[in-house]
């Protein structure tokens, strides 16, 4: 079955068992290195990428449900030469040990900032409730998002 | 995706690789040279561990493994600072068994003291040779001449030496001395500042940073059937319409361990599944479950260790006796990426990538498992999840090595499952623990006497004498005999880690019991022992205090003689605003804790800030700690592991616990072992007392212990409920 989708702004068409995982297609098919492999349950955010914008989990996302949709990842959000602002608050804040859960919190945190541009504190931490940290990055991965919202035009309080 | 340069150097007619991006030069450079590993690059040599190389670089190599605690970041500081080069020509290799240095494991909260140690004297080494071919070839002596940036200067001016040019690409050819004169702490520029670590842009921008991020051509992909726990026998298996579903190569079945190799990834998981369908596996009949584990472990069979023992000549004027007893669950590691490697057989050589915590150690192992020479298995780290000790992650690189060599020529990709993970990694053993202590008239403790009855914490699969260890080995139809019994010995001590009170007690007794055989695996979790000891000790010295009517922060003061310990809590109590703590049964608790891990490392004091609800919820709202870690390499890197060490603690002692029954282990995902979520975290302060005039030491196991005290002491504090068993729960709260 063919599949026709976008990834990253570019378009992409797989003839390809219509029940394999977004991830295992983002991942082996595509070599897309931000999305991971977590727990294959939804219960992580290890696997997120933006699905039309929002936060979606790709572990347990058949890639037939995304027939005709656009997806980004982590590297479609920016790159050294044009970096997304969380990516560089990321960097500033120092805001990961060791960084297999990064993915799962800036594409989280990406939806948040388009949907909300100024958060307080309690809708991070509300809008990340999801997404785990075993490393206990959360005080700085918090600020990190805070300082993007700044640099975004919010005023980060 | 970003291509990156490939660069060869000569060592000791080793032919070394290395990329900017390890994990894309991993994949390409697959063809090993093992037959030549071995003594040309011993621990000794200066070439060993650093490399001038052509073009204004440096190359450090050391046997300490990253797993995101910064180690690479602060050693590649420790080099640029003794070698006097700015920090961005430093390049930091993978560990790698074909030329790294061999520094056994990185665990323990100790590479800075080793590593940064052995790095320091090789650079210093490295310079003092560089100084002597400046002064050769400038016709003068050593002592006029200094380093700035590589260049060399004599009287303060440039010279047209520097260390490209002396030293051509050629190798130093020279041992480091045990005593090398290094460069005086007054001269630092490099150690002691916040640098950002090396690993982070790459991890922020999705470049390949990771084990799974490697790609080899040809690349089949591998899932393990694994019992509801480990150590149970396969009885059957129907492989025979396994070998017919989509994309499967074959199916593995040695002895009880069983895998699939199939083309795609989800066609080796839909194999998987079918296959674990139809496993009929041992049944136990064990005693223990997850209840009823804390009062088993000191009835079951066991090794006793005296501890310490300390007697005083003054009888001690008891006029109060208490006793008290606490516990913790089995923890598990619960890394966010369930353990994988990588591994490629081509007939007479082994490669594997692993993320494990140890490359020559794994080496070993596996070699003795799968029947190889030391020499013809290479073991290269690739990082990937955090791993806080000993998880599967050199199970699945012996896994990944057993599938490998039966489809030789093809790489294979082993992935657990995350269930695979929670029933197959060794857990932190449950522990039990019981403290009696005396008060004399004055309320000063007079005698502690301390029992601390464990499963090992040290199992390991440390060279050929510990591949019994391995999964793999344990399942096999030849198995491997079980190593003996490991006792870590004191002074760092393995279950009886910081189980002997730094307060000054005229009479100290402490005894441990090894069990001998746990009903669940068990090994090394971030902190040993010291997590469950410094809860009892701390927990308990808060009843202590309040039997005596004291203040917990003066309490303890009263009992130290250590200047550095006073300085810590004195610190903490000020940046706490403790004298504003609230009154007692406030619904609103303040807890404190405190430790010098293993008695012998860094000193961390933990305020924890939170209340308890009428139900008994127990919300963090916030906590404060202090250390004095020694000379601070890098100070951001210390506050980032007291950080994380702390938020870690607090999902310990709050939510965790592997809840099993006989024969199965029932915490399988995130959904049956939660962790602290977003949410849940509280505020963290870290100060650091840099104490530039110590020695450095790890500060990476450090807070376990304080927090998990600091939590139950806060708890008493706001609702006068003492739990001493962790998880404290609700229920528990609500019970007393």
């Amino acid at each position: 079955m063919t599949i026709d989708f976008t990834v990253n702004g570019k378009s992409v068409s797989l003839n390809i068992d219509p029940e394999t995982p977004l991830l295992e297609v983002l991942r082996n098919d595509l070599e897309l290195n931000g999305p991971k492999f977590g727990c294959g349950l939804a219960q992580c955010g290890a696997c997120s990428v933006l699905l039309e914008g929002r936060s979606t989990r790709t572990c347990v996302t058949p890639v037939s449900a995304v027939n005709g949709m656009k997806i980004t990842t982590l590297e479609g959000l920016g790159n050294e030469d044009h970096p997304h602002p969380l990516q560089l608050a990321f960097i500033e804040e120092q805001a990961l040990q060791c960084g297999y859960c990064v993915n799962s919190m800036i594409i989280s945190a990406a939806a948040l900032l388009q949907s909300n541009p100024n958060p307080g504190n309690d809708e991070i931490k509300q809008a990340l409730a999801g997404n785990l940290c075993r490393c206990g990055a959360q005080p700085r991965i918090l600020r990190a998002i805070k300082r993007a919202a700044a640099a975004s035009g919010g005023n980060g309080s | 995706m970003k291509t990156t340069r490939r660069e060869f150097i000569s060592t000791g007619g080793l032919l070394m690789v290395y990329f900017a991006s390890p994990v894309l030069a991993l994949a390409q450079y697959t063809s090993p040279n093992p037959g030549q590993s071995g003594k040309s690059h011993g621990n000794e040599f200066v070439d060993t561990w650093i490399r001038i190389e052509s073009g204004g670089k440096v190359v450090i190599s050391a046997g300490k493994v990253e797993f995101g605690q910064g180690i690479r970041t602060a050693l590649a500081q420790i080099a640029a600072e003794e070698l006097d080069v700015d920090f961005s020509r430093i390049q930091m290799t993978e560990v790698d068994t074909s030329y790294s240095p061999d520094e056994f494991y990185t665990f323990s909260a100790i590479s800075i003291q080793q590593s940064g140690g052995r790095v320091r004297k090789a650079c210093a080494q490295a310079r003092q040779i560089l100084l002597q071919l400046a002064a050769d070839e400038l016709t003068v002596t050593t002592a006029g001449l200094s380093v700035s940036d590589g260049v060399i200067l004599d009287g303060g001016q440039a010279t047209t030496a520097n260390y490209w040019s002396l030293l051509e690409g050629k190798n130093f050819n020279a041992v480091v001395p045990d005593e090398v004169v290094v460069k005086d702490r007054k001269d630092y520029t490099l150690i002691g500042q916040p640098i950002q670590r090396l690993d982070i842009p790459a991890k922020v921008y999705a470049q390949a940073s990771y084990l799974c991020d490697m790609r080899l051509p040809g690349m089949v992909h591998a899932r393990l059937v694994r019992p509801p726990r480990t150590g149970l026998s396969l009885l059957r298996a129907e492989t025979d319409g396994i070998n017919s579903m989509p994309g499967v190569i074959k199916v593995i079945r040695d002895g009880s361990f069983l895998a699939v190799l199939a083309k795609r990834e989800q066609q080796a998981v839909n194999a998987a599944k079918s296959l674990a369908s139809t496993c009929h596996w041992q049944t136990t009949v064990d005693e223990t479950n997850s209840d009823n584990i804390s009062a088993w472990l000191k009835t079951a069979p066991a090794k006793t260790y005296p501890v310490t023992s300390r007697s005083s000549d003054k009888t001690a004027d008891v006029t109060q006796t208490l006793s008290a007893e606490y516990s913790r669950p089995f923890l598990a590691h619960a890394s966010i990426a369930p353990s994988s490697a990588l591994a490629l057989w081509d007939g007479n050589n082994l490669s594997v990538w692993s993320h494990g915590q140890g490359m020559y150690p794994l080496r070993g192992a596996i070699a003795r498992a799968v029947d190889l020479k030391q020499d013809q298995v290479r073991c290269v780290h690739v990082e990937s999840g955090g791993v806080y000790g000993h998880n599967g992650a050199d199970d699945a690189a012996c896994d990944a090595a057993v599938c490998a060599m039966s489809l030789p020529g093809q790489p294979v990709s082993l992935q657990w499952s995350r269930t695979d993970e929670f029933c197959g990694e060794p857990l932190g053993s449950a522990m039990t623990v019981s403290t009696q202590a005396g008060l004399d008239q004055h309320g000063r403790i007079a005698s502690w006497k301390q029992v601390v009855w464990s499963g090992t914490h040290s199992t390991r699969p440390s060279g050929p004498d510990g591949a019994g260890n391995l999964l793999y080995a344990q399942s096999k139809d030849q198995p491997l005999p079980s190593p003996p019994l490991r006792s870590i010995p004191q002074p760092s001590g393995g279950a009886d880690r910081n189980s002997v009170p730094i307060y000054v007690i005229p009479e100290i007794d402490v005894t441990k019991h090894l069990v001998e055989a746990m009903p669940l695996r068990v090994s090394a979790l971030r902190s040993l022992g010291a997590y469950a000891n410094v809860f009892a000790i701390e927990s308990f010295m808060d009843e202590l205090a309040l039997a005596s009517k004291a203040d917990p922060f003066e309490f303890r003061l009263a009992h130290l003689s250590d200047d550095r310990a006073s300085r810590v809590l004195n610190r903490l109590r000020d940046q706490s605003d403790w004298s504003n703590r609230p009154e007692g049964g406030s619904g609103e608790g303040w807890g404190m804790g405190f430790a010098k891990y293993k008695n012998l490392a860094a000193y961390t004091a933990v305020v924890i800030k939170l209340q308890v609800t009428d139900s008994g919820d127990i919300r963090l709202d916030r906590a404060q700690a202090v250390v004095d870690a020694g000379l601070v390499v890098n100070p951001d890197g210390v506050r980032a592991q007291i950080e994380g060490g702390i938020v870690q603690a607090c999902s310990w002692t709050l939510k965790e616990q592997v809840n099993y029954r006989p024969g199965a282990i029932l915490s399988k995902d995130w959904s049956t072992y939660p962790i602290l979520t977003f949410p849940e975290v509280p505020d963290v302060d870290v100060e650091i007392i840099d104490q530039g005039d110590h020695a450095w030491m790890g500060v990476a196991e450090a807070a376990q212990g304080p927090t998990a005290a600091a939590i139950a002491n806060a708890v008493a504090h706001a609702c006068g409920v003492r739990v001493r068993n962790t998880p404290i729960t609700p229920n528990k709260v609500n019970a007393t």
